[in-house]
């Protein structure tokens, strides 16, 4: 695994306003495939993506993308490895003052310098792939949900990058639109042999179409393997989390007094 | 809105700018084009100054003839030295002329006036003026009206 | 009580830490020389949106001050017979002080406040981290024009404001209230100096023009980014600026128009 691996990390520890986000974790990525990072909300599977994207620095530990040291690289070096990446946020962030159209084309206009009518060809193709070339000129204030997502996603693949990530594409999608952004994560990655990287908490749309998949909680990877392993995974935890439960290793009750107290009950009235 | 109209508005906002302060320039303060004409300095001193300032007006018969450069105290002789930068072409001030210290209105600004004399020389570039009189005190002449003097 | 004192500590600290947080921002977003041919659009953009847009609340209020300096001055200078005073104390008023200084206020309630929504919403909506991640600078593609924008706006909305006043106070002393038009202007003709009291405003406008949009857009970009995150900072913006412009104004008339 070691030697495809696209995205590595080792012993990465890192903190924010005084909470230990990740202590120590190591995973790695292979190339070239569909891998998904799962966990209950809050674990940190967002700074994961940013440590990964060098917009983060670990506190320690090493944290390498296609060879690179990410966190020791200086700016103009971390610029040039971004135009390698795309990334698909939760929201879409796309620019809200300008249409479709010029969302997609706004990374070519930035990084080349290709003449207009190849800029045209180039938008045109992305947006075609995610279903979208007839909405080219609408503001992204009109597109729905679903839409707003395709287009970002159009937008990340404009420069052919090798790697891109997505953060929680299924959030709250409806069946259709959930179903269309599978077929695309899945039809992009094999099309244009990409590395992605899917974080999400949403198990049965991720086992599906991932290759591999890491479970994260607590900042530590508590399993890993392709979605046949995980299924048969001994950690209670971790069968917790895929299937669901509403109770167990994590518990149904946040901590509290004993009931008696709260409800005025002490044996003898 | 297109981007070629919006250049052209901004660049209608600028040009507002620029004409505003053209008209500061010209209508507020009366910055005139010929502000740099050519001057020779004469000198006046002086027992009192009252409120003489620099940048203040010397005038001959009532027409601005020059600016009062600067006033500074002679340490020697105790009285005020003031420099006058006026222009070249008046330079057929006598040289008996004296500079008087005067008022405009009766709380306005104080400015020199030259009293012209009937020598046949004129002052030249350095000169001193050889007669002089000090701003009006008022509280002097109040309190030598008061007493009856 | 010693739960105050830490917090005052801390609340004295967070002061600070911001300070020095704006001053690496403000280095970020002067050190990159901005692309002549993709940034001179951006630049233009900016001006339309922070100075045309705010030229409306400019004049408006120029005029109304105008026309109240006109009023009461009026009232003050005719109780010393030196109604013809007049066309000078508003003049002189609206170039050294009123001028800059209320120009500032409003377009750090107009212009600053709509440059922090605004920029914290895009921090809130991750637009700004998605063009880090596109390879594109945020401080250098949407920063540096606002900045540059409110720099250069100012000074041209204070100079406007000025000329409206007067205009306002001319309309007010000499059609209203009958002084002669004549010695409106040539008193104030004598005693405002366009170095030392109109160059001096102008200075003063541009000063403040730096500092409200440094706080405007420093707020935004720092904001916490949730809605009342945005709206918090926004409220800074306009409290902020409004403070600083005050305190320089004292800072600069004392060293422009003292004699000490």
């Amino acid at each position: 695994m070691g030697s495809t691996a696209y995205i590595s990390l080792k012993d990465v520890i890192f903190s924010r306003s005084g909470r230990r986000i990740f202590d120590g974790i190591t995973l790695d990525i292979p190339r070239g495939r569909i891998t998904a990072i799962m966990g209950p909300s809050g674990t940190g599977k967002t700074t994961l993506l940013r440590l990964i994207g060098g917009q983060l620095r670990p506190d320690s530990g090493s944290v390498r993308v296609a060879g690179h040291e990410v966190p020791r690289l200086k700016r103009k070096a971390l610029y040039a490895l971004r135009e390698k990446m795309g990334m698909l946020f939760q929201s879409g962030a796309l620019f809200t003052d300008l249409s479709v159209y010029e969302n997609v084309a706004f990374p070519l206009r930035v990084h080349t310098r290709l003449p207009e009518d190849m800029i045209h060809d180039i938008v045109l193709m992305k947006l075609e792939a995610v279903g979208l070339r007839g909405a080219r000129h609408l503001m992204p204030s009109e597109l729905s949900g679903g839409m707003t997502r395709r287009v970002a996603l159009a937008r990340s693949i404009a420069l052919d990058p090798e790697l891109i990530m997505y953060d929680e594409p299924f959030a709250g999608q409806d069946p259709i639109a959930m179903g269309v952004l599978v077929k695309l994560i899945r039809d992009l990655n094999s099309s244009m042999g990409l590395t992605s990287v899917l974080v999400s908490h949403d198990v049965p749309e991720s086992l599906s179409i991932c290759h591999y998949a890491c479970i994260i909680a607590d900042g530590k990877v508590i399993g890993e393997g392709t979605p046949g392993e995980l299924k048969a995974h001994p950690s209670d935890q971790v069968q917790q989390f895929l299937q669901g439960q509403p109770d167990g290793p994590v518990p149904f009750h946040y901590p509290a007094d004993d009931a008696g107290k709260d409800f005025g009950l002490e044996g003898d009235a | 809105m297109a981007q070629r109209t919006i250049e052209i508005i901004v660049g209608l906002f600028m040009v507002a700018g620029l004409a505003a302060l053209l008209v500061l320039a010209l209508q507020v303060s009366g910055l005139s084009p010929k502000a740099a004409e050519s001057t020779y300095t004469l000198y006046a001193n002086f027992n009192d100054t009252g409120g003489l300032r620099p940048r203040g007006k010397v005038s001959m018969a009532g027409v601005t003839v020059g600016t009062i450069e600067s006033v500074s105290l002679d340490k020697e002789t105790f009285q005020a030295r003031v420099k006058m930068s006026i222009y070249d072409e008046v330079d057929n001030i006598p040289a008996d002329s004296s500079a008087v210290i005067r008022t405009s209105g009766l709380l306005g600004e104080q400015y020199i006036d030259i009293s012209v004399g009937g020598d046949m020389e004129s002052l030249q570039d350095g000169d001193t003026f050889y007669s002089t009189q000090s701003a009006m005190n008022l509280e002097r002449l109040i309190s030598n009206f008061a007493s009856g003097r | 009580m010693l739960d105050r004192i830490a917090s005052l500590g801390r609340l004295g600290l967070n002061v600070v830490a911001s300070l020095g947080r704006s001053g690496r921002f403000l280095a970020g977003v002067l050190s990159g020389v901005p692309r002549p041919v993709t940034g001179f659009p951006l630049l233009v953009r900016q001006i339309y949106e922070v100075g045309v847009l705010s030229l409306a609340i400019v004049v408006v209020s120029g005029l109304f001050i105008g026309m109240v300096l006109g009023l009461q001055g009026y009232t003050i200078l005719s109780d010393f017979g030196s109604e013809a005073a007049i066309g000078q104390m508003i003049a002189l008023t609206l170039v050294r002080e009123l001028g800059p200084v209320v120009t500032a206020l409003l377009f750090a309630g107009r212009a600053g406040s709509a440059l922090t929504a605004e920029i914290g919403l895009m921090k809130a909506t991750e637009q700004l981290s998605s063009m880090e991640m596109m390879g594109v600078d945020p401080l250098r593609r949407v920063i540096a024009p606002r900045l540059w924008a409110g720099f250069i706006a100012m000074p041209v909305l204070a100079l406007i404001f000025s000329v409206v006043g007067i205009y306002g106070g001319m309309l007010v002393g000499v059609e209203w209230l009958g002084v002669f038009e004549g010695s409106f202007w040539s008193n104030m003709q004598s005693s405002v100096d366009f170095t030392d009291d109109v160059m001096n405003g102008f200075i003063k406008s541009v000063v403040f023009g730096f500092v409200c949009a440094w706080i405007a857009v420093f707020q935004g970009y720092d904001c916490v980014p949730t809605s009342a995150g945005i709206s918090s900072a926004t409220t800074k913006t306009v409290v902020y600026s409004s403070l600083a412009v005050l305190g320089l104004d004292f800072v600069l008339t004392a060293v422009m128009f003292g004699d000490f």
